[in-house]
């Protein structure tokens, strides 16, 4: 995968292969293309070079498939602010087709302690209130490739624990998950394989059982920056 | 096809319903709209003869001049909360997406209508709620919105979009505007439909031609 934004090159020869029931922790420092590489796989930015294939989906051929499988927490919970959380969820669900979606949103309100301010307009919630809606949006289809840019930032202890539940129960049933986050020694407890970005490449690429943090941080460093050498 | 139209009304019952919660599009549309007309009302001695000559275009570019705030606000409440980014998560077709948000900005365009025309007619003294004046102005709205909903997409992300729009909509607008104002100018002045036929045509291959290429540029401009 390549991608540069004007002469920046933030993604450079980037390769990755995600597999079935693993969760992947992306580590690096700030501006080294994390959420770049999140964007390109949700289809919302395009690479300059290269493919992303979703479990066998062409990316930039058959987004609409891709799009299905794909569930995505990003920096913003993507949520109208002037609906409440149930018109939301019910909204995001049609444009999934989702069956039987009364349902599921209870199901999903009521696993993300949502159910109680289910008709609250979304502006009026805490920005952690906000990101347990963000992510019962993107759990509504049961996508197979959940991708989480610092989905951890804002939430509180509690739903931190739902979170690590999600992705947990997501991993049991044999789906994946690629997390970006800045908390290193959760991210390695979480994950079962680790990747560094540096210099818009992979750094380190292992199992998560044979990293330490100071693995992770070491790569911070002079090659943190995008196109500031081979990593 | 039936799954196709279902997700276009449940794009356009989104922003209906988003409308209904904050009125800054109908609102914004109708209070500028109303403006103008009040306007020129004062600044123009309206003899029954000057009210035919002038009132179309007067009321023409009014509501075109107010349909570019509520297109700019349409597409700026999916901006503002990333909601466009949600939008573009989804499997949706760009094309459904397009047709639905046209939907809801053409509804928006003629409610503002319903309201702008009786107070227009009351201060210019000229009957334009009439059968044929109410054909013209549901082909400009659906113009309107079709060429305004692609214009807004590619200007949302510019920092300067509220300058983008305009600059946009308004030259790609002329030749509907200009059969808009003709046969207004017609019906007012007690023409028959043969009479303003030609404009009525000009009208409708604007639509039709404007609407296919506003679905096309509207994914592009998602896309890239």
């Amino acid at each position: 995968m390549e991608k540069s934004f004007g002469n920046a090159a933030v993604l450079r020869g980037l390769d990755m292969t995600v597999r079935d029931g693993e969760v992947v922790a992306v580590f690096g420092a700030n501006g080294v293309g994390k959420s770049t590489l999140l964007r390109v796989l949700t289809t919302l930015t395009r690479l300059d070079h290269g493919t992303i294939s979703v479990y066998g989906s062409d990316l930039s051929r058959r987004p609409e498939i891709a799009r299905l499988l794909l569930g995505a927490v990003l920096h913003s919970p993507m949520l109208y602010g002037d609906l409440t959380v149930k018109e939301n969820l019910s909204f995001f669900g049609k444009m999934f087709r989702v069956p039987r979606l009364a349902d599921r949103v209870s199901e999903l309100a009521d696993r993300m302690g949502l159910t109680p301010r289910l008709d609250q307009k979304v502006r009026e919630l805490s920005h952690g209130y906000q990101k347990r809606a963000a992510l019962a949006r993107t759990l509504l289809h049961r996508p197979r490739l959940l991708l989480l840019d610092e989905a951890e930032t804002g939430l509180d202890e509690s739903a931190r624990v739902i979170l690590d539940g999600v992705i947990s129960e997501h991993r049991a049933a044999g789906r994946a998950v690629v997390m970006t986050t800045h908390s290193i020694e959760r991210g390695i407890a979480g994950a079962d394989r680790v990747l560094v970005l540096a210099g818009g490449r992979i750094a380190l690429d292992r199992p998560s059982s044979q990293v330490t943090p100071n693995d992770v941080t070491g790569l911070y460093g002079d090659l943190s920056s995008p196109g500031s050498g081979d990593a | 096809m039936g799954a196709s139209l279902a997700t276009v009304w449940t794009l356009a019952r989104k922003d209906l319903l988003l409308e209904l919660r904050s009125r800054d599009i109908v609102l914004a549309i109708v209070v500028f709209a109303l403006l103008v007309i009040t306007i020129f009302t004062f600044a123009v001695e309206l003899t029954p003869s000057r009210s035919m000559d002038v009132g179309p275009g007067v009321l023409w570019a009014a509501v075109a001049f107010a349909g570019v705030l509520g297109l700019n606000r349409s597409f700026a409440m999916e901006a503002e909360g990333d909601t466009l980014d949600g939008l573009m998560l989804t499997p949706v077709s760009r094309d459904l997406i397009f047709f639905g948000k046209m939907l809801g900005n053409f509804i928006f365009i003629t409610i503002a209508e319903i309201v702008i025309f009786p107070v227009f007619e009351a201060l210019f003294n000229i009957s334009v709620l009439q059968v044929e004046t109410i054909v013209i102005a549901l082909l400009a709205s659906i113009g309107f919105s079709a060429v305004g909903t692609a214009f807004a997409a590619v200007s949302v992300r510019v920092r300067s979009r509220e300058i983008m729009l305009p600059l946009l909509f308004l030259p790609a607008s002329v030749p509907l505007i200009m059969a808009a104002v003709e046969s207004t100018s017609v019906v007012v002045n007690g023409g028959s439909w043969s009479a303003f036929s030609d404009w009525l045509q000009l009208a409708i291959a604007f639509d039709v031609i404007f609407v296919i290429a506003s679905a096309v540029l509207f994914q592009f401009a998602l896309e890239n």
